[in-house]
């Protein structure tokens, strides 16, 4: 990729993340922290694309690891996130679950 | 080859890049988090299952597969299960996982490069070998912050020269990559290269206290975003640089922002090691003796009180006492007490973590406020009630400047008309600072487990009728 396209995408991807979270309250940052963990886990795509590449034994099985790794990322990711996030009501809606 | 797949594939990334700063945004306000995280979702399984069609991907579909469906299972099996106390080790866990992906990814373009496969210029493979840094730190250094939280190691490890070997170790790390940068990978090498990397990750993380371990946490997660995107541009996917971009400055933010909270700087928490500064000083000594209450008392007092403000901290989660507190907030309301709870930033074991904990519980989100937002509110409040909580209550850091904790931001508990703490016994606590606020002539000690105090507090009310 040409090396000044990427470095704009960079900037401005960077001027995104901290617009975005400027107005996240406290209240929300350990599920934040949860949700951009979450999306990082798009890295599984890379190691599918390297996994498909790979020849070698030794390329092999160190793709399969970005796999199963970049994988393990975006499910665990989304699931944690997921589950904080279900809890988060407000007093105008009653709790349905109650014990 | 399928007609306009060169199509298909990078429309469906720049989708998914969309939804996932969609997503994030999302995250601003409780009512709209959910949706944006499931449209997230939805755009990470689609990434994923037109990248089976990538122009470049050319086999080992059965291992991709295989890769993808273990590593699912068991990752939301154990998200499923795990206590939602343990919510910070687990977002260490995956974050760990994703930083390893990225140097995994790194690792393999390398071999390639080595067995001249593809051809990389230098600024590629300069992009290439940091990403693979920073991918190997942020995968064993999260591996020892999970040890750690999950308190399978209690120690924080330190020997002399411990900065000056560590400094020396990311030296060779970096030095090596220059190497191959120059004289390009072979094998050999690279094995060395990611060696150093991983343990640089160890030994910067080890020295760390577990008090400190959510900002290393949130580090860990920009820096793993940092390296995703590099893979990005490796790969020349844009959507895993926009992705990683944006989470790694997210992330530096929400570092900065956790430490700020804490009163410490990033650079004090991974050089100097919490209670290491800490030792020497425990402030001035509190003059005073600590007077006590029985439930009987606080229970009639807060039942008559007109406005009561809870404090929580993560005493209260380790009693698992959170529903029992609900159940008092509930009894109190609807006796017209008006009764809201302050959290600051950092109770729990992350700044929102005793949010996620409360809203487990049921209690609503919008009786739950900041730190700036009630403090006002204290001098008008008739009974605070202190559970679990200590240094983040401490006046000592508006009053006494030889406190460790001077200049913390803290909940101003003691301006309320009557404070009331609940703690298991009358010892300093974890950091071993003496808290000025029990000895405060308007505070009352609750002595007593969090859980069956809260019980003792709902009988005691309910026996007024």
């Amino acid at each position: 990729m040409e090396g000044w396209i990427a470095l704009y995408i960079f900037m401005l991807a960077a001027f995104t993340g901290i617009e975005v979270i400027r107005r996240v309250p406290a209240i929300l940052h350990t599920p934040l922290m949860s949700g951009s963990n979450f999306i990082h886990g798009i890295v599984v795509v890379g190691g599918m694309v390297v996994l498909g590449m790979a020849d070698t034994t030794a390329e092999i099985i160190v793709g399969f690891i970005a796999v199963f790794l970049g994988a393990g990322n975006a499910v665990g990711g989304y699931v944690v996130t997921e589950r904080m996030l279900e809890m988060f009501k407000s007093s105008g809606v009653k709790p349905e679950k109650k014990d | 080859m399928i007609p306009g797949i060169d199509f298909i594939v990078p429309a469906v990334y720049f989708a998914a890049a969309v939804m996932f700063i969609y997503g994030l945004k999302g995250m601003s306000s409780p009512v709209t988090a959910r949706s944006g995280m499931i449209w997230a979702g939805v755009a990470m399984l689609l990434a994923v299952l037109v990248t089976f069609v990538h122009p470049k991907v050319e086999g080992n579909y059965l291992l991709m597969v295989i890769a993808l469906v273990s590593a699912s299972v068991l990752a939301w099996w154990w998200a499923k299960v795990v206590a939602m106390t343990d919510m910070p080790q687990m977002i260490a866990l995956y974050n760990g996982m994703g930083g390893g992906s990225a140097a995994a990814i790194a690792a393999v373009e390398l071999l390639k490069l080595h067995s001249g496969q593809v051809q990389m210029v230098p600024t590629t493979l300069l992009v290439a070998s940091f990403g693979a840094i920073i991918g190997s730190i942020a995968f064993s250094g999260s591996l020892i912050a999970y040890a750690k939280l999950q308190g399978w190691m209690r120690k924080s490890w330190r020997f002399p020269g411990q900065q000056v070997f560590n400094l020396v170790v990311f030296a060779a790390t970096i030095g090596l990559g220059v190497w191959i940068f120059i004289d390009g990978p072979t094998p050999m090498l690279l094995l060395l290269f990611f060696s150093l990397a991983l343990l640089a990750g160890v030994l910067l993380t080890v020295p760390i206290g577990g008090a400190d371990m959510p900002v290393v946490i949130s580090l860990y997660n920009a820096l793993t975003g940092l390296a995703v995107g590099f893979k990005g541009y490796v790969l020349e996917i844009p959507a895993l640089m926009i992705a990683g971009i944006v989470v790694g400055a997210a992330g530096t933010l929400l570092t900065q922002l956790m430490a700020k909270a804490m009163n410490r700087s990033l650079t004090n928490v991974l050089f100097a090691g919490f209670g290491k500064a800490d030792e020497d000083a425990t402030g001035a000594a509190a003059s005073g003796e600590m007077r006590a209450i029985d439930a009987t008392d606080a229970a009639i007092q807060m039942a008559y009180a007109e406005k009561v403000i809870i404090v929580p901290g993560y005493g209260l989660a380790v009693a698992q006492a959170q529903h029992k507190i609900w159940e008092l907030t509930e009894l109190l309301t609807s006796r017209g007490v008006k009764v809201t709870f302050a959290i600051h930033p950092v109770a729990g074991r992350m700044p929102g973590h005793m949010n996620v904990l409360l809203a487990e519980a049921g209690v609503p989100y919008d009786l739950i406020f900041d730190l700036e937002d009630i403090n006002a509110q204290f001098p008008t409040t008739d009974v605070a009630l202190v559970i679990g909580a200590n240094d983040v209550v401490n006046p000592a850091a508006r009053k006494d400047s030889s406190s460790p904790i001077y200049g913390m931001p803290i909940l101003d508990v003691d301006r309320a008309r009557n404070c009331i703490v609940v703690k298991r016994g009358q010892g300093t606590g974890f950091s071993g600072i003496e808290n000025l606020l029990f000895f405060e002539d308007n505070t009352r000690m609750l002595y007593g487990d969090a859980q069956k105090v809260a019980q003792a507090l709902i009988s005691g009310i309910k026996s007024l009728g």
